[in-house]
């Protein structure tokens, strides 16, 4: 479990990036955390791995902090950040190199990895493009097996196919003892995988919930008439009609936007927060 | 799979497997893929696999064999086609019952419309 209580962060004084913030993350789910740019998501995945520190406030991972960066917390964590540097190795070598820190690394599950990327464990990651020393990244990093997994926007830089082939590989990684975090803006290319939603707006996270009790509430539609079954709580125009999010007066569960969601989160914090305090 | 905006990803998961079954691509007593494998097909979040099989056990449309996984229940089939049915009478029925009154269509030429479409279907 990732516990976090309290924390405070910035860079410098005068900004804040976190303000006492409170965040429980569980294992057995894969976490959709959003947020605009400069909101802190990739400071907030730092703070978790132990890349940044806390000014104040405590950041626990089973109750291990990641600031003391113990070799069994690191054999068990793993950041693809958004931004990667890659040595000039070939990905068969890198593996060679820094599988030994994962006790859970599965090279037969790598090099399937690759395959379905269509990259070559004996290819030199310099002559590699970007997409393709990202994917490299990727594959090496579910192949570790950690029990946590950030990935910071996983999909960008990633052709069409690839997005697909990534979902899949998550898909089939991911297990109920994993905690895992994308950090993303693409929501439609992780839509379908992630099932808990985290949002993070003016210095602290405005929504942490599963999709399944966000649809239990609230009703997303889009429609060329402005009605709804239910009280309509937020409404934006958009091209041939409204997109609208309405209280669920059945109970019957649809589908969560979170596109508009997260607009919603953005444009009425406060509204969209009180239908979800406990 | 293309998921639709409207209905949750997990009904529509049921949705595929009620399909696989009424087009026999799973037959009766057999294994279905496991979670992981459905999930990585799909390319969904696991969860949301489990919660569907959840649901198509509880209809009764599979069977959960300890250690071995998901099987199609031998009767699967008939479950299926008698949910359907009961669903298109009660919803999509008196839809269409509108439409006729609203539009006046009388019930010879219905008739005439349904057995001109049957005929057209047997010929296929």
């Amino acid at each position: 479990m990732v516990k976090i209580e309290n924390l405070t962060f910035w860079y410098s004084k005068q900004n804040r990036i976190f303000e006492k913030l409170n965040l429980e993350l569980n294992a057995g789910h894969i976490y959709g955390l959003l947020g605009k740019n400069g909101a802190g998501k990739t400071t907030l995945l730092k703070l978790i791995c132990g890349l940044s520190f806390p000014k104040s406030g405590t950041v626990t991972l089973d109750g291990l902090i990641p600031a003391r960066r113990e070799p069994g917390f690191l054999a068990d964590i793993f950041l693809v950040p958004e931004e990667i540097s890659v040595p000039s190795l070939t990905p068969g070598k890198f593996a060679d190199i820094h599988s030994g820190f994962y006790p859970e690394f599965d090279p037969a599950q790598f090099g399937e990895f690759l395959e379905k990327f269509k990259l070559d464990a004996d290819q030199n990651c310099s002559g590699m493009s970007h997409g393709q020393k990202r994917k490299a990244m990727i594959a090496f990093a579910l192949a570790t097996n950690t029990r946590y997994l950030f990935l910071d926007e996983p999909t960008s830089g990633l052709d069409i196919p690839s997005k697909a082939a990534f979902r899949s590989m998550l898909a089939a990684s991911f297990s109920e003892e994993k905690t895992i975090i994308l950090s993303t803006h693409m929501v439609r290319d992780l839509e379908s995988l992630i099932d808990s939603v985290i949002i993070l707006e003016n210095h602290n996270i405005i929504l942490n919930h599963p999709l399944d009790q966000i649809a239990q509430k609230l009703t997303f539609s889009h429609s060329s008439l402005s009605s709804s079954p239910g009280e309509i709580i937020y409404s934006v125009k958009r091209e041939l009609g409204t997109t609208m999010i309405s209280l669920n007066p059945s109970g019957i569960t649809g589908n969560v936007d979170l596109e508009t969601l997260f607009n919603a989160c953005i444009d009425i914090p406060d509204k969209l927060s009180s239908y979800f305090k406990h | 799979m293309n998921f639709s905006e409207n209905q949750s990803i997990y009904i529509q998961i049921t949705e595929f497997v009620k399909e696989q079954i009424l087009l026999n691509k799973w037959q009766k007593e057999e294994k279905i893929p496991s979670v992981r494998d459905l999930a990585a097909e799909l390319q969904v979040n696991p969860n949301t696999v489990m919660r569907a099989y959840d649901f198509l056990q509880q209809q009764g449309v599979i069977y959960n064999r300890r250690g071995i996984g998901n099987h199609v229940s031998s009767d699967a089939g008939e479950k299926i086609l008698t949910a359907r049915k009961e669903k298109f009478l009660q919803s999509e029925l008196p839809v269409l019952f509108k439409n006729i009154l609203l539009l006046g269509i009388g019930f010879d030429e219905l008739e005439r419309l349904y057995k001109s479409f049957v005929n057209e279907k047997r010929k296929h």
